[in-house]
């Protein structure tokens, strides 16, 4: 693909980020998804591109490991509030 | 996604060195900063020093605190700067990559196009398929990778990630292109190639 990048491929990929965030105007994102419909390699980009940060976000109710934060309560000088977590 | 930037805190009594105040902070934002080093540096013993001098650097600074950004933006920052210091000061090898002043836009852009973004997650992250994820993270260059792991990892806003890290929005959606872009390159070669047993 990058060697002979269609022009409309590169504006796509140019905006691919913003796009995908939802952070793009609705006539852009109208022109986007018309050049979406007609080129494979874009969609696979772009679908590609969206799992990728699907795979990394961090899970919400994820804790510190309870002797890393025994030791950050000790290291403040905080062992008395060590058993107040919620 | 961060629940503790919902909560309140005051910052009067953090400033008076209200000792169970800043136990409540502690709790609320170490998971994430502890991530933030683990993401940043690649290993635990540094993702806790990280997190350890971010909580006593904010102690000591707390009555400097002046409120114009948030408390979580105020906490970021210090664990970006400690992170950035831990991988400068020769404990860590340094990206070849991070030497050179900025990449061009032609270094990320994709050569591989499979669709690999229909297989279910466990099917994904089977296997070595979680440490391919984790390695990929690790080798992109540093510049990129703290907009990375602040943007799509801890999902703080453009604005705020701009504010933590002392650029501009429009470099901060530069670099979380080239990030994205660098990512979607390693797992879609990994995809492409792993052994069909693995999957």
């Amino acid at each position: 693909m990058s060697d002979h990048l269609h022009k409309n491929c590169q504006a796509l990929l140019g905006a691919l980020s913003e796009y995908i965030d939802g952070e793009l105007p609705a006539e852009l994102c109208k022109e986007i998804e018309k050049h979406l419909e007609g080129c494979d390699n874009c969609r696979v980009v772009l679908n590609t591109t969206k799992r990728t940060i699907d795979l990394v976000r961090a899970p919400v109710d994820e804790d510190v490991p309870a002797d890393v934060r025994e030791r950050l309560f000790k290291r403040l000088n905080l062992d008395e509030y060590l058993s107040l977590k919620s | 996604m961060i629940n503790s930037t919902t909560q309140e805190f005051s910052i009067e009594a953090l400033r008076a060195g209200d000792k169970a105040e800043f136990a409540r902070l502690v709790d609320a934002f170490s998971a994430q900063i502890y991530r933030l080093g683990l993401k940043m540096l690649g290993n635990e013993q540094d993702a806790e020093d990280v997190l350890q001098n971010t909580f006593l650097n904010a102690m000591t600074h707390l009555s400097s605190f002046e409120g114009r950004s948030s408390i979580s933006t105020w906490l970021y920052r210090i664990a970006s700067n400690e992170a950035l210091m831990h991988l400068r000061s020769g404990k860590k090898k340094v990206n070849i990559e991070d030497l050179q002043p900025e990449n061009s836009d032609d270094d990320f852009l994709p050569e591989i196009f499979v669709d690999w973004s229909i297989l279910p997650e466990n099917e994904l992250l089977a296997g070595e398929g979680k440490e391919n994820l984790g390695d990929a993270i690790k080798k992109l260059p540093e510049n990129l990778r703290m907009v990375f792991v602040l943007r799509d990892i801890e999902d703080v806003s453009i604005k705020d990630t701009a504010e933590i890290l002392n650029l501009t929005e429009t470099n901060v959606k530069t670099r979380l292109l080239r990030a994205r872009m660098f990512l979607r390159e390693r797992l879609s070669a990994y995809y492409s190639e792993r052994p069909k047993e693995e999957k």
